[in-house]
């Protein structure tokens, strides 16, 4: 057997200062070997990423601090090595792929000269054989024309062709460690297909030994030769990617992966009762000319788009970034004013209400955003924040007050809690209140932008129950807009796909899913990482047994 | 390009009404007789009708926007009461010292200015940075006069290595100009460095933290390099900003700097000006200022697209 | 801390907590901050000493002395009062050109300057804020704002403070005036970015779909956001106001020069500087540490309160 490219033997990071734990991460042992792809799963705070950052010598300075145990690069030892002796490392024997390339590419550089930079920090080349070797890196990462794109800045390239370029930087001097730390993360899932595609096949001509954050089970199930599972700085477990999602050992790894929502939709008894929403030709038109910008396009966000959410029923809009989804939601609970068509609630049509005319009907159409941080006023009380909406309709203090103690209690939180202020509660908590709030209005349409994307996959899979069973209680329209796959086969009854802000495709999801018939969404579901893994969200508790 | 600049300049257009306006309205809004003020507290009634009907203050007050408007187009910019000239000529004739000052304190507060504020945030909290923090404090807050009473005390009437005050015109020789303005200069950057110096940090800082820094460190770039190549291009574009935005304060030391040490300027006419209540010049010297502020700016906003490939018009 | 455990298990430790602790503590830190400690120490003694000027061994400030004009520090003269009885006057920092004493005028002078510093704080703060609030969030009424706004802006501050004095009697409210309506875009500009910023907050755009009238809104959601900000801009207009009233009354053109203020007293020293220095030094030394002081609270306010503002400059 060959020798590992990165041993790491009990490597403990010290958090300056403390906080509420003393190290980020503790006594991480892990090893990678030539052209494996080593996969390091975990939710926030896990201290996957510190792992990453202090294998390359990048711990932010003065807040983080190796403190302990080794990390042996094709056998040297990093950890005593002084920061010039780690410059002539980095770059050439270790490289890194970082979470957004927008901003991890430096917007005023062409992007040729960026990759041509490691060439010039670590080899003697001329500028011409520089060029050369940068086209070379170029074409192997599947950039289309090289000699242009090398001339082009960051911000004229797709956010797909972007990550290539990162990816050719950090191999073109054929490093024997690559670290990609969650590289995916914010791409499309058509544009994750890709990249990922990418990483395995240069992986395997080059040997490469590959450490891979992320926080999708989906991926580790794509890429994955081994698996570490990580959680508040400690290993979980690791093994082989058969070991650990078909029979993990620990019940914190079994939850991680029992809370991954199936690709595979559940049968759903079709919905007809009446209809409460129904969009009728649908237009949202950004930007025009004017006489100060006279360049200014017109940005088409939303076209003709029309359907129907009955009563009880959750409609999914389903989409890339950029497909309009967001805008189809703001245009229905009247945040942004629709350029032209219908929105018909219970019959009355609020498209073009003025706002003193719209305000009965305002409390009909509530919404949950999707950052749990800025959705709920850090300087008022969740209580304050819940009884605001139905005190504006009228409703005496007290009552609003007994109907927040109601609805806290029916969340999942302690009724006590109404004086705390959000700073007191977890992301999903938030998420929680901001729900709470939603169904003080007693509303008919539930609208959800996103309103588990930023959540970790354990907390999400609650939260989603929590609006299925809120659904079902109070028989609501839900119109449920999300990204991700997964999460709109468990919870929608319907799915509408979206592409440059127009429905291409809409049905039962279980058709959609088993017999897609647009091409976008054909390739929008083969895209989807780790086909076969998940399992379904069932109505109380989370099924554990994973779907067909 | 020049489709923005030329989108640029009508832009300007309305900013400068505002001013226009701003000026015009200035006499007519004092709760006294404009032509009373202008006539001065000596003058009989006769008089006082007289430039009533000279300045054809008995027309509806928008006609006579528009005639005083259209006379500033054509460059008329009236006569000043007190000097006895046009105020063309009076601003011609006090020009240059006020652009050579001007020139030489923008030249010298942006060399020492930007090399300050990289040192300070790359050695973010180290003794320099403070220093470099300390001196940008005490730059906001002494007073331009002080700055300058304390250099003459020193340079000019102790050391006897300057002249006190005073201003040579530059045909009667470079040298002596230079030599007159050099305490002045010093003066008036004082506070242009310590903005300059300040935003420059507060913009490293910021880049220095930014990902495409990380990277650069990633691929194992040396620390110069990171600052200069990647960090320092980057927070260029409100580095320059500042430098438009701090041209206000730069007009303002003028003024002061003028009368400390005695140059013949536009600062200094002003100051005569409101003395001695010439509207005239006070209006057509604010008119002046303000354009060429608005026209600096608007220079500085055609700079953004050299230093940022993101911006493009 | 956590309402759940179960729930709360699964959150991040390293995102919650800090966030907690930055609510809770932040005027806590501000009073531990040192900026804000020295600064508020020096400002607090300024105060008293103005304060308290009539009890420190001062004379009558604006009384002119034939027999004793431009005595140095220390000096010892004897004038006769009204009743022609023969009264000492010691001169601790000197006399001016008329034989006031600069001691007193000095610390007189105190009572002005922050006077004029507070006001124009508070009355360009109130004012910006109201204005800002409502451009900021009725859409048809910003670009009107807006282009008034751009177009006071492009005037140079110390200039238009310069028009506006020129156009009223001199006196302390013309000054207040005159400096205040320059610092009003300023923050009305502040304001309105916040406005502009809070307004996409999810938890803005959910109060509205819970039918929160705007005026509600605007009181709630809104307003809380921009205090930390404008005690920050606040503190740094009072020292700017404090700079530019100095500057008035340098010139010649601001609060009339029988009144004890720091800049008047620089002004009746300017032409015999050479000879006295005191008339310049004293007063110098005290309006310097003064703004210091408040611009020193600013900074050390701005790192405590609001991070963010050091980026808007």
């Amino acid at each position: 057997m060959a020798a590992p490219v990165l041993e790491v033997t009990n490597l403990t990071v010290a958090i300056a200062g403390g906080g509420d734990r003393a190290n980020a991460i503790e006594n991480v042992s892990l090893t990678v070997m030539p052209g494996e792809i080593v996969c390091v799963v975990g939710e926030s705070g896990s201290g996957k990423s510190v792992t990453s950052q202090a294998v390359m010598a990048l711990l932010p300075k003065g807040q983080l601090r190796i403190s302990g145990g080794s990390i042996k690069l094709e056998g040297d030892e990093l950890t005593t090595k002084s920061q010039p002796a780690m410059r002539a490392v980095r770059g050439k024997r270790a490289a890194m792929v970082f979470q957004e390339p927008m901003t991890a590419l430096n917007p005023v550089e062409r992007c040729g000269d960026q990759i041509a930079e490691v060439l010039e920090i670590h080899t003697d080349l001329d500028a011409k054989a520089r060029r050369a070797r940068v086209l070379d890196v170029m074409r192997s990462v599947h950039l289309p024309d090289p000699e242009q794109m090398a001339e082009a800045y960051p911000h004229q390239l797709s956010g797909g062709q972007r990550q290539r370029v990162m990816i050719a930087m950090a191999l073109v001097l054929d490093p024997a460690l690559l670290i990609a730390d969650e590289p995916t993360t914010a791409l499309d899932v058509t544009t994750q297909a890709q990249i990922l595609k990418l990483i395995r096949e240069m992986q395997v001509r080059r040997n490469t030994g590959v450490l891979f954050i992320t926080h999708d089970f989906g991926v580790v199930s794509e890429i994955a030769d081994r698996v570490v599972v990580m959680q508040r700085g400690r290993i979980v477990e690791q093994g082989t990617k058969a070991e650990i999602l078909a029979a993990p050992r620990e019940a914190y790894t079994q939850m991680l992966i029992a809370a991954v929502p199936s690709l595979v939709p559940p049968v759903r008894v079709p919905i007809t009762s009446q209809v409460t929403l129904e969009t009728i030709k649908l237009n949202k038109t950004y930007g025009g000319r004017s006489f100060f910008k006279p360049s200014g396009r017109v940005v088409k966000a939303a076209t003709d788009v029309s359907f129907q959410i009955r009563r009880g029923e959750t409609l999914g809009i389903v989409g890339e970034s950029g497909s309009g989804k967001s805008t189809v939601a703001r245009c229905i609970a009247r945040l942004v004013d629709p350029t032209s068509g219908r929105i018909d609630l219970d019959d009355v049509d609020i498209a073009r209400m003025s706002e003193r005319k719209l305000r009965p009907y305002r409390r009909r159409v509530q919404i949950v955003f999707q950052d749990p941080y800025r959705s709920l006023n850090p300087r008022r009380s969740v209580g304050q924040s819940i009884i605001e909406g139905p005190m504006n309709f009228g409703l005496p203090h007290g009552e609003a007050i007994e109907r927040a103690r109601n609805l806290m209690g029916l969340v999942g939180l302690s009724p006590d809690a109404l004086d705390r202020f959000p700073h007191q509660f977890s992301g999903g908590q938030r998420q929680r209140i901001a729900i709470a709030r939603a169904l003080a209005m007693e509303p008919v349409l539930l609208i959800g932008d996103e309103p588990v994307s930023a959540l970790d996959v354990s907390v999400q899979a609650q939260v989603l129950q929590l609006l299925d069973s809120v659904r079902k209680k109070f028989d609501l329209a839900v119109l449920f807009i999300t990204h991700d796959l997964r999460v709109a086969a468990q919870i929608c009854d319907r799915i509408a796909v979206m592409q440059r802000g127009v429905v291409v495709e809409t049905g039962p999801t279980a058709n959609v899913f088993a017999n897609p018939q647009h091409d976008y969404t054909r390739a929008l579901f083969s895209a989807a990482p780790g086909q076969g893994f998940g399992h379904r969200i069932g109505a109380g508790k989370i099924d554990l047994v994973p779907a067909v | 390009m020049i489709a923005f600049i030329i989108r640029r300049l009508l832009a300007t257009i309305p900013v400068m009404l505002v001013v226009a306006i701003f000026v015009f309205l200035m006499l007519r809004l004092t709760p006294s007789d404009p032509a009373a003020i202008i006539a001065g507290d000596n003058a009989t009634a006769e008089q006082v009708a007289d430039i009533r009907n000279k300045l054809g203050l008995n027309e509806p007050i928008v006609t006579q926007f528009f005639i005083w408007g259209s006379k500033i187009l054509r460059g008329d910019l009236g006569e000043s009461f007190f000097f006895k000239k046009t105020v063309a000529e009076l601003i011609s004739d006090r020009i240059e010292p006020t652009l050579s000052l001007s020139l030489f304190t923008i030249l010298l507060a942006v060399m020492v200015a930007v090399p300050l504020g990289v040192l300070a945030a790359k050695r973010h909290g180290s003794i320099v940075d403070r220093m470099v923090m300390g001196f940008s404090v005490m730059g906001f807050s002494v007073p331009v006069f002080v700055i300058g009473y304390s250099l003459i005390y020193v340079f000019a009437s102790e050391l006897r290595w300057f002249p006190t005050t005073g201003y040579r015109r530059i045909h009667d020789g470079a040298g002596p100009w230079a030599y007159y303005l050099v305490l002045p200069t010093l003066t008036l950057s004082v506070v242009y460095i310590a903005l300059i110096a300040r935003m420059t940090r507060t913009s490293m800082l910021e880049v220095l933290s930014e990902d495409y820094v990380r990277t650069a460190r990633a691929k194992g770039q040396i620390e110069r390099k990171v600052l200069f190549r990647h960090a320092l291009r980057n927070a260029a574009v409100p580095i320059v900003t500042v430098i438009g935005l701090g041209i206000a304060l730069l007009i303002g030391g003028v003024v002061v700097t003028e009368s400390v040490y005695s140059i013949p300027g536009l600062g200094r006419l002003t100051v005569e000006a409101v003395l001695a209540r010439d509207f005239p010049v006070i209006q057509a010297v604010i008119l002046m200022f303000s354009f060429v502020y608005v026209l600096i700016n608007l220079l500085v906003d055609l700079v953004y697209s050299l230093l940022d490939p993101r911006i493009r018009y | 801390m956590s309402v759940e455990p179960n729930i709360a298990a699964s959150s991040s430790p390293l995102t919650a907590v800090p966030a907690a602790r930055r609510q809770q503590s932040s005027m806590a830190r501000a009073f531990r901050n040192p900026s804000v400690l020295i600064g508020g120490l020096v400002i607090v003694i300024m105060v008293a000493l103005g304060a308290a000027a009539p009890w420190l061994g001062t004379i009558n400030p604006t009384e002119p002395h034939t027999s004793g004009r431009n005595k140095l520090p220390g000096s010892e003269v004897t004038v006769r009062d009204d009743d022609g009885k023969p009264v000492k006057i010691a001169y601790r920092l000197g006399s001016d050109n008329l034989g006031r004493d600069v001691y007193s005028r000095v610390l007189y002078g105190a009572r002005i300057s922050i006077f004029v510093g507070i006001t124009v704080a508070i009355i360009s703060v109130i004012a910006g804020m109201i204005i800002g609030l409502f451009s900021g969030y009725i859409r048809w009424l910003d670009p009107i704002v807006m282009r008034i706004m751009d177009g006071l802006m492009a005037i140079p501050a110390i200039l238009l403070a310069i028009a506006l004095v020129s156009l009223f009697r001199a006196g302390i409210g013309a000054v207040i005036l005159a400096i205040t309506i320059p610092e009003i875009p300023r923050v009305v500009r502040l304001v309105r970015s916040v406005v502009l910023s809070v307004r996409e907050e999810p938890y803005v755009e959910a109060a509205i779909t819970t039918g929160t009238p705007m005026l509600k809104l605007l009181w709630r959601h809104v307003l809380p956001n921009t205090i930390a900000p404008m005690i920050v801009q606040g503190t740094f207009i009072c020292a700017s106001a404090i700079l530019v009233e100095a500057i008035l009354s340098f010139l010649g053109i601001g609060i009339p020069p029988e009144t004890p203020t720091w800049g008047n007293v620089m002004a009746a020293g300017k032409d015999v500087f050479y000879l006295f220095p005191h008339n310049i030094f004293y007063p110098g030394v005290m309006l310097a540490l003064t703004v210091l002081a408040v611009n020193m609270l600013g900074d050390g306010l701005r790192d405590t309160l609001d991070p963010k503002l050091a980026k808007r400059v």
